[in-house]
């Protein structure tokens, strides 16, 4: 019986979906049978991020409104046997899906399928309710910004309503580390205290995720960028594992060793 | 012939009259005897305006009866009625009345776009995020991190007050009066209130000492009776 865990934020544009294709993928990775679901209705881009585009045949309104099965409609991953993604669609109605309906599907992939990440569209509108739905677990992404930890807050609080196994998790993405040492950025520590969850997870902004990501290959693939490895540590986390929580600093000094021994860097 | 029972005994004092008013027997005897009683003697010119206490024992009045009590007592401008005393209230009054001055406690965290709506005084454990707001009709005390709004006294009450751990409120509101954070980045303050402060006729943040000085009357309940 496998799990279902929902990445949301509330706030567009934070990496919601960059998110859920580098933890499926990392998961992948560790040989699990994974799910990525977009529930993005109308403004699909999972499946642009993990390079699948041209092989979407039907879409998830198609698999709720019986124009065919479950399984015509998951695409098998070009690099793991273990990774599908069912597709949101992109012209049909919206409201189509239900809350009712996510759960089923969701029920029937969690018989094959050890995790299945659901893609949350922004907002908190019907949406964000088809995603929540049927998921066991939920992981907020936030950014180090005002507005966006402000409406991880909004969304954390809606989730402690649904009925989940454990409290969500936090992703901090986007870390500038410079900028918190200045001070211009808040603090991963601030952010924690305030919405007050558990974090699994900080990723630095690297622009290997959007090399990735335009290529189609999710980031979480290449051996050794900074945001790699914070992905595949929070695979791990989600596994189960207790890796340690690096903090930025100690990050920023692994990071200079490995540069030092590569003598690249100061 | 047994002497008739008088049904209303009127007393003077130094502050005025103390009208006392059988409470065994009904209504429309009572206020017949308070009728001829106050009739009777025909008011002598310039006599200056009595007030009058009614002291109704274990009666309870209706709000029609109690008009037309007043409506009597208040005839040609002889007396004016100072207060009407029971000892009985409604056991709703009673319970509106506990429940009006009772601390709640409550223990989670109020985030963004959540509010937590409080009767009597609120005793939250843990944070009011910024985009949250707790609103209560008596006191507000915050063990935690005060980030977003906090009314209290929401009903009115220009008395109460607002107590925080930490206190860097987005808005701090205090009956009808609102008060908000300054434009400029500020850091917050520990163990502070927020009271009213009567000489700047505004909402004032100061030490948590000087509410021993402003609000000696601390004690929720009697504190409330008195405010009705």
């Amino acid at each position: 019986m496998g799990e279902a865990i929902v990445i949301t934020s509330g706030k567009g544009g934070v990496g919601k979906t960059t998110t859920s294709a580098n933890i499926g993928t990392a998961l992948a990775l560790m040989e699990k049978k994974v799910c990525l679901i977009d529930t993005d209705i109308g403004l699909r881009n999972l499946d642009v991020v993990m390079g699948l585009e041209n092989r979407i045949i039907y879409d998830i309104v198609d698999v709720i409104e019986g124009r065919c099965k479950l399984k015509q409609a998951l695409i098998r991953d070009k690099r793991f046997e273990c990774l599908s993604l069912l597709p949101a669609a992109q012209t049909s109605d919206k409201t189509a899906v239900t809350s009712e309906g996510m759960k089923e599907i969701i029920a029937e992939l969690k018989q094959e399928y050890d995790y299945i990440i659901i893609d949350c569209p922004a907002g908190i509108e019907q949406g964000f309710q088809n995603a929540v739905a049927g998921a066991d677990r939920a992981i907020v992404v936030t950014t180090p910004e005002k507005a966006s930890v402000r409406d991880a807050d909004r969304i954390i609080g809606l989730l402690e309503k649904e009925e989940m196994i454990e409290s969500p998790r936090l992703i901090i993405n986007r870390i500038r580390n410079h900028m918190i040492k200045s001070g211009d950025m808040i603090d991963v520590d601030d952010i924690v205290q305030l919405l007050s969850i558990e974090l699994i997870g900080i990723v630095i902004d690297d622009e290997e995720v959007i090399k990735a990501s335009n290529k189609g290959e999710p980031v979480a693939l290449t051996p050794n960028s900074k945001a790699s490895i914070a992905y595949r540590n929070i695979a791990r986390r989600i596994l189960g594992e207790s890796v340690p929580l690096q903090s930025l600093e100690d990050e920023k000094g692994m990071f200079q060793r490995v540069k030092k021994f590569f003598k690249i860097g100061s | 012939m047994l002497d008739k029972k008088q049904l209303v005994t009127i007393k003077g004092t130094r502050e005025g009259l103390i009208l006392f008013i059988d409470e065994t027997c009904s209504f429309n005897e009572a206020i017949t005897e308070l009728h001829d009683k106050i009739n009777s003697s025909k008011p002598k010119h310039d006599e200056p305006i009595v007030s009058v206490t009614v002291k109704l024992g274990n009666r309870y009045l209706k709000t029609e009866h109690e008009e037309r009590l007043r409506e009597i007592i208040s005839i040609e401008n002889r007396f004016e009625i100072y207060a009407i005393e029971s000892d009985v209230i409604l056991k709703e009054d009673a319970l509106r009345w506990k429940e009006n001055s009772d601390v709640k406690i409550v223990n989670r965290i109020i985030r963004s776009g959540q509010v937590l709506n409080i009767s009597g005084d609120l005793l939250l454990i843990g944070d009011v995020n910024p985009g949250g707001k707790v609103i209560a009709t008596g006191n507000v005390y915050i063990m935690g991190n005060l980030y977003g709004i906090a009314h209290a006294g929401v009903n009115g009450d220009q008395n109460a007050f607002i107590i925080a751990s930490y206190m860097k409120p987005t808005q701090l509101r205090i009956a009808n009066y609102i008060s908000r954070a300054p434009d400029y980045e500020s850091e917050g303050v520990y163990m502070e209130c927020g009271v009213i402060d009567d000489e700047q006729d505004k909402i004032i943040i100061d030490r948590l000492q000087v509410l021993a000085r402003k609000r000696l009357e601390l004690n929720g309940f009697e504190r409330r009776i008195q405010n009705g």
